[in-house]
């Protein structure tokens, strides 16, 4: 993986597809039937999951899809009883290769677990023992179930990090955990759990902790493991996009429960539950074109599990539902081959396609005025640079380094509009908006509101200044004070900044609320009587209390389930087109960027890569790295094709930015000497289009042509 | 299958298995495992988000008080603490009034008589009382204690709020200072400055505030360090709050409950000094009654008439057991999941 | 990793000359005339000007701290005005029998410390725990005092098995003077015992909850292999930390110890110091026991680096 590569033909989500048709003859290698696992809590016993049934097949990857609290953790580590002291299975039973799970002693349990039972775990760093080398931890896999001795399972670890494409394996084993990557870490546990080619893998989120690009080779990785050996797996995810590069069929639950089971294509093609039909609808759809539509919005919330609803637990909000759905909870029954549905109106369930332009409207955001565009904000040259640890002993003579996080950005934002900023973590994304609104001064370079240059930190602003730039933070939790009111977080902007006494400041909060679909009720709730969701709108409704000309969302949906990101993405929609309030929208997320953004910014290691429309940057020529995360998102769209295009390696630290290009260590089209002495120009495009790239745009465009097709 | 199923030979019960809390502070089921972890998919738990679309607002959840209270509920350890403790407030306040004699009042004819229905916990070699010297003694150990660690919060507490939102030279020198205070073993730096300024009731008020300004500067410190970088106090920056507003209307609401219970940490330990420093001879001034003076005078008559040794060291140990029992419940009801230190 | 000790060394060192700053203002300067407060206000003013000459008081306060401060580290204590003896053998005597003493007590509380935090962290909320739990947390407000009349009375007075004085002769060694050590330092250890139960416990039930351990028993293996390999290594590093804060507490609790069980220790020395205003024996001792507690905290920062590869090259 040191070497950036460029493998064009293979597409692995395809040919994952391609092997599913091997599956009928295979006999099911995990099979749960009418398994029901409980808690005992204060609150009394909660049925976490209640009466779920499926089977995973060899060579065959099931995935787990649903929101929080929907059970499927809960469902794969209870199928295998590692469940808390508090949990218990009550009913049903587990199948591994025909042997019952859920009568085994302790004993025999933990013979399987390891053996014919490998689990990959969400946080690659937390997983392994930080105060034991890598190799010893992997070794011990090896001579506990394979019988091996000392020298023999470490040869073993060896060959399994190289299968893994792990370079250099025998310097990795004798690291700690602490001194690798999340993406290397990730592959050391995927070894692991492969190490007795166990029957069943649990990969339990295992990219969800990972940079996008890491992601996508973490990813690429499991699917060509997943042909070597025999695992049946059991990937649980929260991500639809996910599920389309590597599972052939997929199960979506909600509070508990399967709603649906069908093959991948099936359940994106013709989901035969409104649920499904709903997620599918919240996730932002990749668009090139500037025209923008709103998302599926499900109403009311998951319920709590101890007040499920009569009938079909997803009837209070479902769109399709009527009185017979109330009076009993529909089993889920086989409505085509393979395809499972727990619903009983499931043949009027439309097609995706026909629901979403039924189901969503059409956002008239400001009429593209070319050319009139009013500049609002311009960042001129900003740097923001940290001092970094010092070296040395004696107080004179250290060494200090210097961390350059954002390292010379210039671009502008037009009022009325949004520009997207997408990077990974370490691009200094968060950084540039912070020195934007001053929170985190920059230390070099300009930043102007309408033409006036602004002092560089927040306690030396004018509140008139001040009241322009808002923002509204990432954290839900630590967002509002716990201690204050609602009505307080959002009262203290309007009298110190929009100069309204108490009682005007309330009468305007209270409107703020139900701006933001919150009722005026909320006024003297305290922040922790709040969901997450609702926390956010809050801030949001706090932001826009100053009336500003500029909100900086940073990453303010990344933290929240997909419904909900939905929800708040439609509502800044909205806002903006009600007050023509500008944003800068901050995100990792590029399908979340491309639905909110006029503009987009891709920033890599402090330094705008390319910049330009949204429509121009989503669209060849584009920046190397702009082509490599356009590549490695994962849609959850399976009738897009993406060429893998992938980057080796990891984000250099900010300390040690690599000279000429910056990008040219993981740059999958890199030229040679000049990349590497000499700093890219700015290559021109259209209408503001900028690409900071060696190669001439017109070759860019037509090396990536086939970067991203929709069929 | 039973819960018992999982657990092998029963040698190492429970290897990883937290418990399900449906107390978190966001009242969601806090999961480490069998769960998701972190970030947009809590698993396995109640599904916390609620929507605001919903036809019918979310019931509201209960507040900081009534959880606090449902906590303290469920643990009868710190509940018989909190009892103890106030009954033996009651006798700081008003033992003088209601002890049955005088506790000066020394008589040769009573001198070491047993308990009796008389003297319930018998006289001491003076002929003294000895309940009636322990109801009022608990006043010089509250008064003292209570006061040096009511002045060290008072201190301390401003002292970490600068420190730690200034940061920088000024909190390297604040720290650096309070850290020489902290190196001292706290009753070896009790004695030595009793030692220079004599023993005396206000001294020792003053040597209790000495040791514990630096600890609660410290907690202070932490919490500002912590909370500094929240999300709301940034907030409240780029709205152009003062700096003071910042500290004590964001800030130090947020630091109240582990400085509360940090207080009453101090405030048990206090009882403990005061107690040493009383037994070593250095302790409440007379004439007031001392338990520690009391329990190293009675040691020479132990043979003789155990319950003058045994009453008041009893009387120590229930105060002292009961206070660290309430301060550790509240602790728990306050901070649940944080290790004490 | 040499860095990092010598950062510490440097802080331990810093930390101790500005403790003796504090203990010489504090002895020398913040009381006035000391020749009045240890000869009494009706000492002649003869007597008191020879004390003053004595003890190098005409010079200025900074030539004194650093003649003071040079001496010590020389080794030249001074004089004890109370005994008028020479300060260091006394000081190096009762050192040596503070030491047997604290030793004992050590061997005492930190094997069944941890012991019992791990038993109570195995057994997470059952009796056990909560017998071990608030039973630790009443041993840690109880008064040294108090422990050691009621162990007195019990092991002494009741049973007869153990001296309840331990006035042990100057010179005697430790196998000597063992029968007389039991009973102080079951009681010194029982405040510091309680203190490493708790850390030990809080330690351990987080490292339970942790990530890598559900991977150590996902893997497969044995109960006791997950304890011994995964768990303990991790969990008894905050242990470290407590036991040589526990060194400070220690000394506070052989200052009281020393006195009820009337040992000749260190602590009782301090004790008599402070009683008879005997200005140079309180100097060095004091500064003795902060150069003792700077030394024990700086080994353990070293110990905890060398175990947690985590903070190794820091």
């Amino acid at each position: 993986m040191d070497s950036p590569s460029v493998t064009p033909d293979i597409a692995p989500g395809s040919a994952v597809l391609g092997a599913s048709s091997a599956g009928p003859a295979a006999l099911p290698v995990l099979e749960v039937e009418g398994l029901c696992i409980e808690y005992e809590t204060e609150r009394g016993v909660l049925q976490a999951v209640r009466n779920v049934s499926l089977s995973v097949n060899r060579h065959e990857s099931f995935g787990l899809v649903g929101e929080s609290g929907s059970g499927k953790s809960t469902l794969a580590m209870g199928a295998i009883r590692y469940l808390a002291a508090n949990g218990r299975v009550t009913a049903g039973s587990v199948r591994l290769n025909g042997v019952e799970l859920l009568g085994l002693s302790d004993k025999e349990l933990r013979s399987l677990w390891g053996a014919s039972i490998g689990v990959v775990y969400q946080s690659p760093l937390g997983a392994l023992n930080p105060s034991i080398q890598i190799g010893r931890q992997l070794a011990e896999v090896a001579r506990l179930h394979l019988g091996m001795d000392r020298g023999a399972a470490r040869q073993r670890v060896g060959e399994m990090l190289a299968k893994v494409a792990m370079p250099d394996p025998e310097a990795v084993m004798k690291r700690y955990p602490h001194q690798l990557s999340g993406g290397m870490l990730q592959r050391c546990v995927i070894a692991m759990a492969l190490m007795t080619n166990p029957a069943l893998l649990i990969m339990d989120e295992p990219t969800t902790a990972l940079d996008v690009t890491t992601q996508a080779v973490v990813l690429d990785l499991v699917a060509d493991l997943k042909r070597e050996f025999d695992s049946a797996i059991l990937y649980i995810t929260h991500d639809l996009g996910v599920i389309t590069k590597i599972c052939e069929r997929v199960g979506v639950m909600y509070a508990g429960e399967f709603m649906e089971q069908a093959s991948l294509d099936a359940l994106f093609h013709r989901p035969r539950h409104p649920y499904t039909l709903d997620l599918l609808g919240c996730v932002p759809r990749f668009e090139t074109s500037p025209q923008k539509r709103s998302l599926v919005t499900i109403p009311g919330s998951i319920p709590r599990l101890d007040e499920l609803p009569h009938g079909c637990i997803f009837s209070p909000r479902c769109g399709f539902v009527r009185e017979a759905c109330r009076a009993a909870r529909p089993p889920l029954l086989e409505v085509e081959p393979d395809h499972r549905a727990a619903c009983i109106r499931w043949e009027v369930v439309p097609p995706p396609a026909e629901y979403l332009r039924e189901a969503t409207e059409s956002l008239d955001v400001v009429a593209p005025t070319a050319g009139k565009d009013v500049v609002l904000v311009e960042v001129d040259g900003s740097k923001t640079h940290f001092k970094g640890p010092a070296r040395g002993l004696i107080p004179g003579r250290r060494t200090r380094r210097w961390i350059r996080a954002v390292d010379g950005v210039s671009l502008t934002v037009e009022e009325g509009q949004t520009l997207g900023i997408v990077g990974e973590s370490g691009s200094g994304k968060t950084t540039l908006a912070r020195a934007i609104i001053g929170l985190t001064p920059a230390t070099d370079g300009d930043i102007r509101l309408r033409g006036r240059s602004l002092e560089r930190s927040t306690g030396r602003r004018k509140r008139s200044v001040l009241k322009e730039i808002q923002m509204v933070f990432q954290n839900p939790d630590a967002s509002l004070n716990p201690t204050r009111s609602v009505g307080d977080a959002i009262v203290r902007p309007l009298v110190l900044l929009g100069d309204l006494s108490r009682e005007q400041a309330r009468k305007r909060a209270e409107e703020l609320l139900l701006s933001v679909s919150l009722p005026a009720t909320y006024f003297d709730r305290l922040p922790n009587e709040l969901s997450g969701g609702e926390k956010q709108r809050v801030a949001i409704a706090r932001a826009f209390a100053a009336d500003p000309e500029l909100i900086l969302c940073d990453e303010p949906i990344s933290s929240l389930d997909v419904s909900v990101q939905g929800a708040l993405m439609n509502l800044l929609m909205k806002l903006q087109a009600e007050r023509r309030t500008s944003y800068v929208f901050i995100s990792h997320d590029l399908s979340a960027v491309q639905h909110l953004s006029d503009t987009i910014a891709v920033v890599y290691l402090g330094l705008v890569m390319e910049i330009g429309h949204a429509v121009d940057v989503l669209t060849p020529p584009f920046h190397p790295y702009t082509e490599a995360l356009l590549s490695a998102v994962p849609l959850a769209d399976p009738d897009i094709k993406q060429t893998p295009v992938r980057l080796g390696g990891t984000v250099p630290s900010a300390m040690d930015v690599p000279s000429g290009c910056r990008f040219h260590p993981r740059c999958p089209r890199f030229l040679g000497d000049i990349c590497v002495d000499q700093e890219p120009p700015w290559r021109e495009g259209d209408a503001g289009h900028h690409i900071y790239c060696h190669i001439p745009l017109e070759e860019l465009a037509c090396l990536q042509a086939e970067t991203l097709v929709l069929t | 299958m039973t819960r018992g199923g999982l657990r092998g030979g029963g040698h190492v019960p429970d290897l990883g298995r937290p418990i399900y809390y449906a107390d978190g502070p966001d009242d969601r089921l806090l999961t480490t495992s069998g769960g998701d972890v972190s970030g947009s998919i809590q698993d396995g738990g109640v599904p916390e988000e609620q929507k605001p679309d919903a036809d019918e607002t979310p019931a509201r959840r209960p507040g900081n008080r009534a959880l606090y209270w449902r906590r303290l509920k469920r643990r009868p350890a710190a509940m018989f603490g909190t009892v103890i403790f106030l009954f033996f407030l009651f006798l700081a306040i008003f033992g003088p009034l209601i002890a049955p004699y005088d506790f000066d009042a020394q008589s040769a004819a009573l001198r070491l008589k047993p308990p009796a229905i008389e003297h319930p916990f018998g006289t001491d070699q003076f002929g003294r009382d000895i309940l009636s010297r322990i109801m009022v003694g608990a006043r010089g150990i509250f008064l003292l204690g209570g006061i040096g660690t009511l002045l060290a919060v008072l201190i301390g507490t401003p002292i970490g709020l600068a420190s730690g939102y200034a940061g920088g030279l000024l909190d390297e020198v604040i720290m650096r200072l309070l850290d020489v205070l902290l190196s001292f073993p706290s009753l070896l730096l009790a004695l030595v400055l009793l030692a220079v300024v004599g023993p005396s009731n206000a001294n020792l008020v003053l040597v209790v505030t000495l040791l514990y300004t630096p600890m609660i500067a410290r907690v202070v410190r932490s919490m500002v360090l912590d909370l500094k970088t929240k999300e709301f106090v940034e907030a409240a920056r780029v709205r152009g709050e003062r700096r003071s507003y910042i500290l004590f209307r964001e800030v130090l609401p947020n630091s109240l409950p582990p400085l509360l219970v940090e207080t009453s940490m101090r405030f048990s330990y206090s009882i403990f000094l005061v107690a040493s420093l009383g037994f070593l001879g250095l302790g409440v001034q007379p004439p007031s009654p001392d338990w520690g003076l009391q329990i190293n005078e009675a040691r020479n008559f132990f043979a003789l008439a155990p319950w003058t040794l045994l009453f008041p060291a009893g009387t120590i140990a229930l105060l002292v057991i009961a206070t660290s029992l309430m301060s550790d419940g509240l602790r728990q009801v306050m901070l649940p999941g944080v290790a004490r230190k | 990793m040499l860095t990092f000790i010598v950062r510490r060394l440097g802080f331990v060192v810093l930390m101790v000359l500005l403790s003796s700053i504090l203990i010489f203002w504090a002895t020398q300067v913040l009381p006035g005339d000391i020749a009045t407060m240890m000869l009494g206000r009706f000492a002649s003013e003869e007597a008191r000007q020879n004390l003053r000459e004595e003890l190098g008081l005409n010079k200025p306060v900074v030539t004194q701290y650093v003649t003071w401060l040079g001496d010590f580290v020389q080794g030249d204590w001074g004089y004890s005005i109370s005994t008028r003896s020479e300060i260091r053998p006394l000081v190096m005597e009762r050192l040596r029998n503070s030491a047997m003493l604290a030793g004992v007590a050590f061997a005492i509380f930190v094997p069944v410390g941890i012991l019992l935090g791990l038993l109570a962290a195995l057994r997470r909320n059952s009796w056990v725990d909560q017998t071990i739990s608030v039973g630790s947390l009443a041993f840690i407000g109880l008064p040294e005092f108090v422990s050691g009349v009621v162990l007195i009375s019990i092991f002494s007075i009741k049973l007869g098995w153990l001296p309840s004085q331990s006035a042990i002769e100057p010179s005697s060694g430790f196998v000597k003077a063992f029968p007389y050590l039991i009973l102080p330092a079951i009681t010194v250890a029982l405040t510091t015992l309680a203190y490493v139960v708790r850390m030990t416990r809080s330690s351990t039930v987080d490292v339970l909850q942790t990530d890598y351990v559900r991977t150590a028993n996902l893997k497969g293996l044995p109960p006791r292999r997950v304890l011994f390999t995964h768990v303990l290594r991790n969990s008894l590093l905050p242990t470290i930390t407590v036991i040589a804060i526990s060194v400070g507490w220690l000394i506070g609790g052989l200052i009281v110890t020393e006195s009820v069980f009337s040992y000749p220790g260190l602590g009782r020395l301090v004790l008599f110091g402070v009683q008879r205003r005997d200005i140079p024996l309180i100097q060095a001792t004091v500064l003795l026991i902060v150069v003792i507690y700077g030394i024990a905290n700086l080994l353990a920062d070293i110990l905890y680096a060398v175990l947690n590869p985590r903070i190794r090259y820091t």
